[in-house]
């Protein structure tokens, strides 16, 4: 309570502190550009870490409970080595499900390759099962032998050879986006304290006429910090306006198809950009705090 | 008040002045005269804490200047009134708010009627609105006095308060310092201007101290 005290109390200022340091045009732009294109950026940034949590999520769940079961063998075997392999399924243990692909679900597979109106039927295209689990799961080995003995030409995938790599994929994509942010939250700090300590370089003899006069290292620090602290805050918002109006006009999934139309905000997800002018002032006013109590110190 | 003990000052490895003693009792008014470079304004500035004595002790009312930090040093120079010979304004402030600054930056509010009061007192109501490079030199010494004496400090330190200004402002500033003293402030002027102290000891019990050969002494009767 006492924090939010002093954070409002700071960020109403006092009028005549303010007037008593001049702002310096340089170096108001710089604060503000950097906080826009920062906030522009960390937007990106969450949205892939957000996305890519999304997908290893349901890579994880969705592929875990299936498997697919391939069926390559002559033309004429196919429907009977199809059956053969649906009867071994429905009376294996753990199998919830098992059904086969119909043709136009297979030329659907296969249309990004091929393009559309594949005529499969002419083509030796192997038949595929798709295989749904319960919740205690199937024996692989045990199905995998079953198979082998009544239906010689069928190929079990469990997914596990790629899912976890995918998976991982996912998850380190999902770092990926965190690291930016930190790198994000990290130059913004950079550039703020670039751009106070060349406002305190600048008021050098407006800082030495307020220390004659009796005013506090904390006292001028504040000017500083309150003016810095707006800048950032002001700059972050209209760059997270841009980058959320960004994210809102790329393509949609069911258009474009693909991993990166993903990219963006679901449901309430979409407030998260908020949280980012927010932790763009926090960055600002600490490393205007940091900057301008060191200058000062250093200045005595 | 302040009190300098067997105080030294070096710079760039010169030694400006050493085994220095002063003692400045409330209610007192004294001169600093010497020629330039004897280490005036440096005097000055170890008296309101702008400098640290590299040997001896400074006691700014009662506290060891050298233990202060500098919220300690801030506190003391709301006590300690200072003028110096170039003013020191923040030129993008008017007159009046320059006048205000000692109360804006301790935290006070400053009354219309403090500064008003004070404008009127130094004859600069009619400039309260305009910026410090608008007035002239004698204008700004006195804008610089009324801006010292604002927090109603027990001691003013003046560096040559009347080095840019001519005789008749001279004396009008030399009538305001003595008239701060008849108040019972203590008063310190460094100057060289004999014939301004001339004026001032004929109204005022003044003692007088020459800063020479890097030695403080008190001035005889060939002032």
């Amino acid at each position: 309570m006492d924090m939010m005290r002093r954070w409002l109390d700071l960020l109403a200022g006092d009028p005549q502190a303010d007037r008593a340091v001049p702002p310096t045009g340089f170096t108001a732009r710089l604060t503000v550009l950097s906080a826009f294109a920062m906030a522009f950026l960390a937007v990106f940034a969450l949205a892939l870490s957000l996305a890519t949590g999304r997908l290893a999520d349901r890579w994880s769940s969705e592929l875990a409970k299936t498997s697919t079961l391939r069926i390559s063998a002559p033309v004429g075997q196919v429907d009977a080595q199809r059956d053969a392999a649906l009867a071994v399924l429905q009376t294996t243990p753990g199998v919830a499900s098992a059904r086969a692909l119909t043709d136009d679900e297979q030329r659907a597979l296969l249309a990004p390759w091929f393009g559309p109106d594949l005529p499969i039927e002419t083509l030796p295209v192997p038949q595929l099962i798709e295989i749904i689990e319960d919740d205690a799961g199937f024996d692989v080995a045990g199905l995998r032998a079953r198979l082998q003995a009544e239906v010689p030409g069928a190929v079990l995938d469990d997914h596990t050879r790629w899912r976890a790599p995918l998976v991982e994929a996912a998850s380190r994509l999902r770092l990926l986006g965190i690291v930016s942010m930190i790198l994000i939250a990290g130059a913004t700090a950079a550039m703020i304290t670039l751009a106070a300590n060349a406002a305190l370089a600048a008021n050098a003899q407006v800082i030495r006429v307020m220390r004659l006069v009796g005013a506090q290292d904390i006292y001028i620090a504040r000017a500083f910090i309150r003016r810095f602290t707006l800048r950032a805050l002001t700059g972050a918002a209209a760059g997270t306006l841009a980058g959320t109006l960004a994210i809102l006009l790329l393509p949609r999934t069911d258009v474009a198809g693909g991993f990166l139309t993903g990219l963006g905000f679901q449901g309430w997800h979409w407030l998260w950009p908020l949280i980012i002018p927010i932790l763009a002032a926090v960055v600002a006013f600490a490393a205007t705090r940091h900057a301008a109590l060191r200058t000062l110190k250093e200045q005595s | 008040m302040i009190e300098l003990d067997n105080v030294a000052y070096s710079y760039g490895g010169a030694e400006l002045f050493s085994a220095l003693n002063l003692s400045l009792a409330p209610g007192s008014f004294h001169f600093l005269t010497g020629p330039s470079g004897a280490g005036k304004t440096t005097l000055l500035k170890l008296c309101y804490g702008e400098l640290t004595a590299t040997a001896g002790q400074v006691r700014l009312f009662g506290a060891d200047a050298r233990a202060m930090d500098r919220n300690a040093v801030a506190h003391i120079r709301r006590r300690i009134g200072v003028v110096h010979q170039d003013c020191q304004f923040l030129d993008h402030l008017s007159v009046a708010e320059n006048i205000a600054l000692p109360l804006t930056v301790s935290g006070r509010t400053a009354q219309p009627t403090d500064v008003t009061d004070l404008l009127g007192w130094v004859g600069l109501t009619r400039q309260a609105a305009q910026t410090p490079p608008e007035l002239s030199g004698g204008e700004r010494q006195r804008a610089a006095l009324a801006r010292a004496v604002i927090m109603s400090p027990d001691v003013i330190l003046a560096d040559e308060p009347t080095g840019n200004v001519d005789a008749e402002m001279s004396q009008r500033l030399m009538a305001l310092l003595l008239e701060l003293n008849k108040m019972g402030k203590t008063i310190l002027i460094a100057t060289h201007d004999l014939s301004l102290i001339r004026t001032a000891k004929a109204q005022v019990s003044a003692r007088v101290l020459r800063l020479k050969d890097r030695k403080l002494q008190l001035a005889g009767a060939d002032l």
